[in-house]
């Protein structure tokens, strides 16, 4: 039977993949998938928690980063694609206007 | 893991289930052409068989036997995955639908075996997700195929899918509100019996707009007409389809024809009480189930030949401005009758 | 435990896979089966509803919103010819300096996790699953968030239109 620590373990390693693609990718979507990932690591540290605690709190938490995760992910997709309207590009490196 | 009796019984099931299905939508293929030539006013198949009843045979028998073709420009993982993506969600929404009480046919199991592949207490919840996963099939064969008439179909189709969806969870939520739990099972038991000794309880006579509402985001939802734009003849090619052939098609074919059933299975069990009616044993409550579907896809053949096609910005225009609010109002009026009523 | 180990190998395999996959439209594709074991991990874990909402909103959802938006850009591939023959390591600065200090978390998470007498035995206590305790904490307890998180939807929702909007 898992327990607890076996959760939390692959919670931080998905966290871990979730950075290391925020970091290393050069393509805005990618990046924006990656926190996703991110937020999925810890939705299921969240509801493994909540399960060790016996209460649904933990379940309740994981609703509402859901939802926010939704209303994030649409807003930054719209930012995405207002971007490449100026730039025809998806990589971050090229939008550097406000570089010194 | 023994191997019991029970465990024998349920893998029986499963595969019974599967090859119904699939009947089903060979039943379909034949059932659509006749009953279109009798609203057409003319005769349909006739020649393979007795009153054309083989036709489906020889329809499975050509596609099989068609050449396979594959664009050389399309993505060739992504364009082999779409129709695998849409046949399996279809059988999959189909595997938490109940279609019959507890039976022991006839004595032969000593414990009474669920007519249904598995029973899960938010059954009704899992067929919405499986519906959302299916909008996938569709949005990338339309995008593999690399062609602008699929890309265009695949798009609009998707798009259309998952606007109906929120209606149809709608729907969904104010039939949950009446029958106080996400289980199926537990809903059908909950029409059990009548009122004054002749209406059946079912939740049709409780919702009757909520169950327009879902069966009209249903049809929308499995792209029939009358919202069948994305993928009719007249308009685009073949929709997302077009460049499929064989096989891959009939998997397409299928898919419809099983998400067709398993929407009228579903709303069979929410609103029109299931396995339930009056004259036969509960063992024999399939048979009801079976007519009410029939009744249901008949409907469903019916309304295809009968109305015209919405143009897309109708459709659009109807899920959004006029179902949408309306499925809202339902479940607000449910909800407070509920909490009046205090049923 | 077998159950487990595959459902975390299926999420572990396809994140690392998402984050490095070239083509936009295959790491959406790995996204969604990572989503997927992440619900199994859930349904482990006694947690039906969210397992199901994850597949409803995530896969079925937020995921269609990516694909959506992959398919209208139509974007190339964003790294350089150079850059995409070396090995995630070798590249230049600031990608090695990133690859380091993702292995860097995650060994002094694991090692974190498992040293010390943390949680070793299997869960105790009953699970709270039924929807029905869910629904009840939520429109109670939780009902303040759950009304400003209705709000949020609709700013983000106006938000996206009017950012996405051409100027007309």
């Amino acid at each position: 039977m898992p327990t607890l620590n076996d959760y939390l373990i692959l919670s931080a390693i998905l966290f871990a993949i979730g950075t290391a693609g925020v970091l290393i990718r050069r393509n805005i979507i990618t990046i924006l998938l990656s926190v996703e990932i991110m937020l999925n690591a810890v939705n299921l540290s969240f509801v493994a928690f909540g399960r060790a605690l016996g209460t649904a709190d933990g379940q309740i938490i994981v609703f509402f980063v859901m939802t926010v995760a939704a209303a994030e992910a649409a807003v930054g997709l719209a930012i995405v694609i207002a971007l490449f309207r100026h730039r025809e590009s998806l990589n971050p490196a090229t939008f550097t206007s406000l570089k010194w | 893991m023994t191997i019991t009796p029970m465990l024998v019984a349920q893998i029986i099931l499963t595969l019974f289930v599967f090859v119904m299905l699939l009947n089903s939508a060979a039943v379909m293929v034949y059932v659509e052409r006749k009953v279109a030539a009798l609203l057409q006013q003319r005769v349909g198949p006739y020649r393979v068989g007795p009153k054309g009843l083989l036709q489906p045979v020889a329809d499975v028998i050509k596609l099989m036997f068609k050449e396979e073709l594959r664009p050389k420009a399309a993505d060739w993982f992504l364009f082999g995955l779409a129709p695998i993506i849409s046949a399996a969600c279809a059988f999959a929404a189909f595997a938490v639908v109940p279609f019959g009480a507890d039976t022991t046919f006839f004595g032969l199991l000593k414990e009474p075996l669920r007519l249904q592949v598995a029973d899960v207490n938010v059954a009704v919840l899992v067929i919405f997700a499986i519906a959302s996963m299916s909008v996938y099939g569709i949005v990338l064969a339309g995008w593999s195929s690399n062609s602008k008439y699929s890309l265009l179909g695949g798009l609009r189709s998707s798009a259309q899918m998952i606007s109906y969806e929120l209606s149809y969870g709608l729907a969904l939520a104010a039939v949950l509100l009446v029958g106080n739990t996400l289980s199926l099972r537990g809903i059908v038991n909950a029409q059990a019996g009548t009122w004054f000794g002749f209406l059946p309880r079912w939740f049709v006579f409780l919702q009757p707009v909520g169950f327009l509402i879902y069966f009209t985001a249903g049809v929308a939802e499995t792209n029939r007409a009358p919202f069948d734009f994305p993928e009719a003849e007249q308009e685009l090619v073949a929709g997302y389809h077009t460049e499929y052939s064989s096989m891959s098609f009939a998997m397409f074919f299928l898919a419809e024809y099983i998400n067709m059933v398993t929407v009228s299975a579903v709303a069979t069990n929410l609103f029109l009480g299931g396995w339930q009616g009056p004259f036969l044993p509960e063992s024999l409550g399939w048979i009801w189930f079976l007519l009410k579907v029939a009744a249901l896809l008949f409907f469903y053949v019916w309304m295809r030949w009968t109305l015209p096609r919405y143009r897309y910005d109708q459709l659009m225009k109807f899920g959004w401005k006029i179902l949408l609010p309306i499925a809202v109002i339902n479940l607000l009026v449910t909800a407070a009758a509920v909490l009046y009523f205090g049923a | 435990m077998t159950l487990f180990y595959l459902f975390g190998a299926v999420a572990v395999i396809a994140s690392l896979l998402v984050i490095s996959q070239r083509n936009p439209i295959y790491s959406v594709l790995l996204l969604i089966a990572s989503f997927g074991a992440l619900s199994g991990l859930y349904v482990m874990l006694e947690a039906p509803f969210v397992a199901v909402i994850q597949i409803i909103v995530y896969a079925g959802a937020i995921m269609v919103l990516f694909l959506f938006v992959v398919m209208l850009l139509n974007a190339p591939h964003e790294e350089t010819e150079q850059d995409e023959r070396l090995h995630a390591f070798r590249r230049q600065g600031s990608l090695r300096f990133g690859a380091v200090l993702a292995i860097a978390l995650a060994a002094e998470l694991t090692w974190a996790l498992t040293r010390g007498t943390g949680e070793t035995g299997a869960f105790q206590g009953e699970a709270v699953s039924s929807v029905q305790a869910i629904g009840k904490a939520l429109f109670t307890d939780y009902a303040f968030p759950f009304e400003v998180t209705s709000v949020l939807i609709l700013v983000a929702m106006v938000g996206a239109v009017v950012l996405a909007k051409r100027d007309a």
